[in-house]
């Protein structure tokens, strides 16, 4: 259970983040929706403390993240990056870098036992001993999320998890992020930009706009008035076969 | 909650999976293992050479007689020739083949940039300065020649003493950078550059102004000498080295979070920052104590580990161990071969290394860095 509570952030006197509120279940996934440059990165950079927040809280399961040191704060949260580094590292070393928090001086079985788990259950036995400078972007991105998981983190946050790849990968990626919230309970944060995939994955969403959120709620909250005026473009919201789908128009 | 989850994913993977996972899991075991091979070849290799280093030379010493004086025997002659000269150099070699190469694939890690090494952060050069400035302004650089051996600065102390005031000066004007505009690969290579021209436009000015004397005393000093070192300087160098080593091997799993990006590497709960400052730091102090006492050894710290590399990967749980004997091989290596080149003259160990380390530095290039 993620709660997070007045945050705010400014950039020396720019305010970036105002006063933001919300609570994210567990097994729930919240979509953070918002125009480039609102702050959806920053919020996630935030709650994870990689950016220390200038006001407000952090609260995972009613303990004050702030006030914890980083390794601790990695035992409780799991964060994607949007972009990952690749060199002559094997994926299952790359997946297995997720224990760094709960390491000691070295690898022990319990390690290697729940790296080859987690390998299994994204299926990615054949290419865990390929070096990841030889992935696909959609492979690489499994590797992250593994590594996540492997941190048996309460929250996951993913920064823009999607962003460069292909269709049947982003489907494939966001299928992944959802069955692990579902199967283990996880709390899961992401932004992201394509608005009828959020759709289709998403539990509830987060609209945010100049650094406030502007809207929150269920899938019912994406309402043609509610794009119009965070992104500023008119849009009809229809449904189709059963999935609802935003199309810009004019 | 974390047993809790863990019992769910043993569930899901009780049926079926077992025997694939088992196989995948050996086969991750034997890719370990080959790694542990090339560590343990590497060490045989490094003995084998460390004796037939200290068994060549103007008096020939069979590699049985070596064996036989350093577990103790008095063979008379062959005592001192092993005790007093080749030893001493050998090891001066080994250490700071490790020194050089390990701080090389530390900083490649931490700054992220395959160029990361000594020389390329200025602090070689600084060095140089140094030896330059206290040989032509303070005069400790009179030479004279030793018959056998080459030739000998006349104040050997005073010159190793500035050489390093300015390599740590030089580490602290890049920390101090590192703190003011963040530690970023970027800012530091860059910085390096910057005060690499500085101290070479300084020495330059230096030697301008020199007499013909000082200025063979400065070049001569530049060369950098494994044999300069006796067992004092050993003893220094290798207390800075050893306990650095250890260092970065502490940090093995920093550097691979490192390795994935900062903002990884943040989240999983590295203090991306404050590793690198420290990083930086060791890896210059390391540096300024070899060179200082040794002269400018070139190429060292940034070929070893990209050959490590070749054969480990980037793992830096055993990049950096690989990094370190692959670093003493070559320079032992090196020093052998400088000394049997053109017996009876030995020449400095930095004059090789810079003839091998380019082509191998090309050779690599082309086939493209992979960090």
């Amino acid at each position: 259970m993620l709660e997070v509570q007045n945050l705010g952030f400014d950039y020396g006197t720019r305010e970036i983040l105002k006063a933001v509120d919300f609570g994210v279940l567990p097994g729930e996934v919240t979509v953070v929706l918002g125009p480039n440059g609102v702050g959806k990165s920053t919020l996630l950079r935030c709650i994870n403390s990689i950016l220390k927040p200038k006001r407000g809280f952090v609260m995972v399961q009613g303990e004050n993240l702030h006030t914890l040191g980083r390794d601790e704060i990695a035992k409780r949260l799991g964060y994607v990056a949007q972009r990952s580094e690749t060199g002559m590292l094997t994926a299952f070393d790359a997946i297995l870098l997720g224990r760094k928090p709960r390491l000691g001086w070295s690898v022990k079985a319990r390690d290697r036992e729940i790296v080859e788990e987690t390998v299994k259950m994204l299926g990615l036995e054949e290419l865990a001993l390929r070096y990841i400078d030889q992935l696909s972007g959609g492979e690489l991105q499994k590797v992250a999320i593994a590594r996540a998981l492997v941190q048996e983190p309460e929250i996951i946050l993913l920064d823009e998890p999607t962003s460069n790849l292909d269709l049947k990968n982003q489907v494939d990626i966001l299928d992944t992020i959802r069955g692990i919230a579902k199967a283990q309970g996880i709390s899961v944060v992401l932004t992201m930009h394509d608005i009828n995939l959020a759709l289709r994955y998403a539990d509830s969403f987060l609209i945010i706009r100049n650094g406030e959120i502007y809207a929150r709620g269920g899938p019912e909250i994406i309402t043609p008035e509610v794009i119009e005026t965070v992104y500023g473009l008119p849009v009809m919201v229809e449904s189709f076969k059963g999935f609802r789908l935003v199309i810009p128009v004019g | 909650m974390d047993q809790t989850k863990t019992a769910g994913m043993n569930k899901a993977n009780e049926s079926g999976l077992k025997l694939a996972g088992d196989t995948f899991s050996s086969a991750y075991s034997r890719y370990i293992g080959r790694k542990f091979t090339f560590i343990f070849l590497s060490i045989l290799l490094l003995i084998l050479l460390f004796l037939h280093s200290i068994a060549v030379g103007a008096a020939d010493v069979s590699v049985t007689d070596v064996a036989r004086v350093l577990l103790g025997e008095d063979l008379g002659n062959s005592n001192t020739i092993i005790w007093q000269i080749r030893l001493p150099r050998a090891l001066t070699a080994i250490v700071a083949g490790v020194g050089l190469s390990v701080a090389g694939a530390s900083l490649q890690s931490i700054l992220r940039n395959p160029l990361g090494s000594p020389y390329t952060l200025g602090i070689s050069h600084a060095a140089a300065f140094g030896a330059a400035f206290s040989v032509i302004v303070l005069g400790s650089g009179t030479m004279r020649s030793t018959g056998a051996d080459a030739v000998m600065l006349n104040n050997p102390y005073i010159t190793t003493t500035v050489a390093f005031l300015f390599s740590m000066l030089t580490t602290f004007i890049l920390l101090a950078i590192a703190k003011y505009k963040g530690a970023s690969p970027e800012v530091m290579i860059l910085t390096g550059v910057a005060l690499s021209s500085l101290f070479t436009a300084g020495t330059m000015f230096l030697q301008y102004f020199a007499d013909d004397v000082q200025l063979a005393a400065v070049v001569f000093w530049s060369f950098g000498d494994v044999g300069r070192a006796d067992w004092g300087d050993l003893a220094i160098i290798s207390a800075v080295v050893l306990p650095s080593m250890l260092y970065f091997y502490l940090n093995c799993w920093n550097y691979n979070a490192i390795d994935a990006g900062d903002e990884t590497a943040k989240g999983l709960g590295v203090d991306v920052e404050k590793i690198r400052l420290w990083g930086m730091l060791v890896a210059s102090l390391v540096t300024s104590f070899i060179v200082a006492f040794l002269g400018v050894i070139g190429f060292v710290g940034l070929v070893c580990p990209h050959i490590s590399r070749r054969f480990v990967g980037d793992d830096q749980r055993f990049l950096l161990p690989a990094s370190c004997l692959v670093g003493g091989l070559l320079l032992l290596g090196s020093d052998t071969a400088a000394r049997m080149l053109m017996e009876p003259h030995v020449l400095p160990v930095a004059i090789l290394t810079a003839f091998m380390g380019a082509p191998l530095f090309l050779y690599l290039l082309v086939r493209g860095f992979r960090h």
